[in-house]
């Protein structure tokens, strides 16, 4: 069976591999809109942090025989205690400057983070090994499915609605969104708003090292994967209106398959296709698909 | 003192004086040696510190073996893949510092700025990383060499060999802008010339980081060979998540540019009995190891074979400066296109009148995992492809330098 001249096999297989993709830009966007939600900033570092969450699983595995699922925990808190270390020490003196200069530091720390890496481990990279328990893979009948890949969606989607869980639905996120809307007044109940904004600062950055280890075993681990991925993450984040979490998780799946359907029927234009649809949402609903005006 | 004598001393004298004056000939008093290429970027592996050390490398052994009467001095810069900063650089160093020869000028748009600036300035590029063929074609000048290799070799070598072998059904992923897309006319071209069927291909953005579309499109195809038409970290990763979806036991992989580093970062897990043409391999022989073990002693890195033909251009160029007794460059390029190559990185080399040096190329399988004995065994050779064959033939030629 066809449609549009392609077989459904191809197309299923294609969807599949979107909504794998999806799932990682979802991590790494969710990861960016929380930080700016809350402390307006937009953190061009993310790219560095995701990549250092895979060298740091890379280090473990090769120096250390920490093994893959170490990483995955260990890595985060690593980073992410990094980020809180950044925060206090550097992005704490912005918040009352323009964005514009947040971006410019996180933007400088990621050239100076990817240059100590370059420098470090050169620019082919290093490979990582798919844990043993994940290796292999299934077939599905239209395609094989790597193990792995499935973890990665699996993995992704867990922390997503857990993390959008956590935000929604318990009294830290509530402290969080009120910290958002109004941080004078929630600051002025007790609750202590700048402790609140480092741990989210360093939550997201954490979530960034998570997606840098999850894809560790799929890409080449090298300095500039992060770099590479950003852009598109950017603007997955602007598409699905800056500082929305659910828009965030939702945007980064769904611009993945569209992705994916992109690739079958004129691959020259997948790397181009979000930020086509960027323009549009931006022309059409400058506040974002989920954001609000 | 008899009349013999006098004169035989005078005769000594006249001589000496002579080669006084063959020595006033090297301009400044010294032979200065420029290496402009990727320290930091994507090539920086396959090129760069390595090629340094390769050049530094040749002119202690060309002291040392050949005691030349003058001085000679090595200068370097990171051009960082751009070819504005390359032009400005030669230029500088043409004008200001009596550089005599830009060398090495990895990826191509740099090294065709360089050697116009070098065509202006009447001084030599020596280029051993770029590997596009306009080189040695439409943009061809007198005062360039194209030393190591070029696309047409590794496309036609890989190609040649992959499709006579029995690979006779072909699918393409090429990076979507000309270098990607020239590759794979090369190779689409040698593969119908030697009774193959491309069955398709498809075109990945640039830079890219995931394959795994295109690999199944590939998949899908049922071609038992996919062609990587593309460069660096896009073909590490096509080549891994080719084996991550469990294309690579059923299909077969032709790298058609690539490089033992590639090789290296990847680990013969994932790029086991992929065909590759390289124009060096470090474990060919005795020669080739005892070289390449005392790069490794630095560098801690096999050498690639941009760095080893560095060393030998290098090595190349000053005997012919020391041969003519002058840093003259139309001296200078006469001499070395004259003299044949043989050292450990060549065997009877030639460089022909477009520049082009034509040397034996290597046809590699690369081992599995369980044959690879010691580190950095990677290559079994397959072929020995003649320098005859190997490059473009003359016949082909879009030089203008070219007398047909």
């Amino acid at each position: 069976m066809e449609i549009f001249g392609v077989p459904t096999a191809l197309l299923g297989s294609q969807l599949l591999v979107g909504l794998i993709n999806g799932s990682f830009y979802a991590v790494l966007s969710l990861g960016l809109a929380i930080i700016f939600g809350l402390l307006n900033i937009i953190n061009f570092a993310h790219g560095a942090q995701y990549m250092m969450g895979a060298f740091i699983a890379w280090l473990a595995l090769t120096k250390f025989e920490v093994n893959y699922w170490v990483a995955l925990i260990a890595a985060p808190l690593l980073v992410g205690l990094l980020g809180v270390l950044l925060e206090r020490t550097m992005l704490r003196k912005l918040y009352k400057l323009d964005h514009l200069y947040g971006l410019l530091l996180t933007f400088g720390l990621a050239l100076i983070i990817e240059g100590i890496f370059r420098d470090q481990f050169g620019i082919s990279g290093e490979s990582y090994e798919v844990p043993e328990a994940l290796s292999g893979g299934i077939h599905l009948g239209f395609m094989f499915l790597p193990l792995y890949r499935a973890w990665v969606v699996v993995a992704s989607l867990t922390v997503c609605f857990g993390t959008w869980f956590m935000i929604e639905k318990t009294r830290l996120g509530a402290y969080l969104r009120a910290g958002t809307e109004n941080p004078q007044i929630v600051q002025a109940l007790g609750i202590n708003v700048p402790l609140l904004i480092t741990f989210t600062y360093g939550y997201g950055v954490a979530l960034a090292a998570f997606a840098g280890v999850l894809a560790a075993p799929v890409f080449q681990v090298n300095p500039l994967m992060g770099s590479n991925l950003i852009i598109v993450v950017f603007a997955v984040v602007v598409i699905g209106g800056m500082g929305s979490i659910l828009g965030s998780i939702v945007t980064g799946i769904g611009l993945g398959l569209v992705e994916g359907l992109t690739k079958v029927f004129y691959p020259e234009a997948s790397a181009v296709v979000v930020f086509v649809i960027m323009v549009i949402v931006l022309l059409v609903r400058p506040a974002g698909l989920f954001g609000k005006a | 003192m008899s009349m013999k004598k006098t004169m035989s001393l005078a005769c000594a004298a006249a001589l000496a004086t002579l080669s006084a004056g063959a020595h006033a000939q090297i301009s400044g008093g010294v032979v200065k040696i420029g290496v402009l290429t990727d320290l930091s970027g994507t090539y920086s592996d396959l090129a760069g510190s390595g090629a340094v050390l390769a050049t530094k490398m040749a002119v202690e052994d060309f002291i040392a073996k050949e005691k030349p009467n003058f001085k000679i001095e090595v200068v370097t810069a990171d051009h960082q893949n751009k070819a504005d900063i390359a032009s400005n650089k030669a230029r500088e160093w043409f004008e200001r510092e009596g550089v005599d020869t830009a060398t090495e000028l990895v990826t191509t748009s740099t090294a065709l700025a360089v050697m116009k600036v070098a065509k202006e300035k009447d001084r030599i590029a020596i280029m051993n990383g770029p590997g596009s063929t306009p080189i040695t074609n439409e943009q061809c000048n007198d005062v360039s060499v194209h030393y190591t290799y070029d696309t047409y070799a590794l496309a036609n070598g890989t190609a040649k060999a992959v499709t006579k072998q029995g690979g006779k059904s072909w699918f393409f992923i090429t990076a979507d802008y000309a270098f990607g897309q020239a590759l794979e006319k090369d190779a689409a071209a040698v593969v119908a010339a030697n009774g193959g069927k491309v069955l398709g291909s498809v075109r990945h953005p640039f830079p890219g980081s995931d394959f795994s579309s295109f690999l199944l499109k590939a998949q899908a195809s049922g071609a038992q060979v996919i062609g990587l038409a593309n460069a660096g970290a896009d073909t590490t990763n096509s080549i891994k998540q080719a084996a991550e979806f469990g294309i690579t036991p059923t299909q077969s992989l032709a790298g058609l540019l690539m490089f033992i580093t590639d090789v290296h970062a990847l680990g013969l897990k994932s790029t086991q009995g992929m065909y590759l043409t390289e124009g060096f391999y470090w474990d060919l022989n005795d020669e080739t190891r005892a070289w390449s073990k005392r790069f490794f002693g630095v560098q801690k890195k096999m050498p690639t074979m941009v760095q080893a033909g560095q060393y030998s251009s290098i090595y190349h160029y000053l005997k012919a400066v020391k041969a003519a007794g002058t840093d003259d460059t139309k001296k200078v390029m006469a001499q070395m296109k004259k003299t044949p190559i043989n050292d450990f990185f060549a065997k009877n080399g030639q460089i022909r009148e477009d520049g082009r040096m034509v040397h034996d190329m290597y046809l590699m399988q690369v081992k599995k995992p369980a044959d690879s004995k010691y580190p950095w065994d990677y290559y079994n050779v397959r072929q020995v492809i003649p320098a005859a064959e190997a490059f473009q033939p003359l016949s082909l030629s879009r030089c203008a330098l070219v007398k047909k």
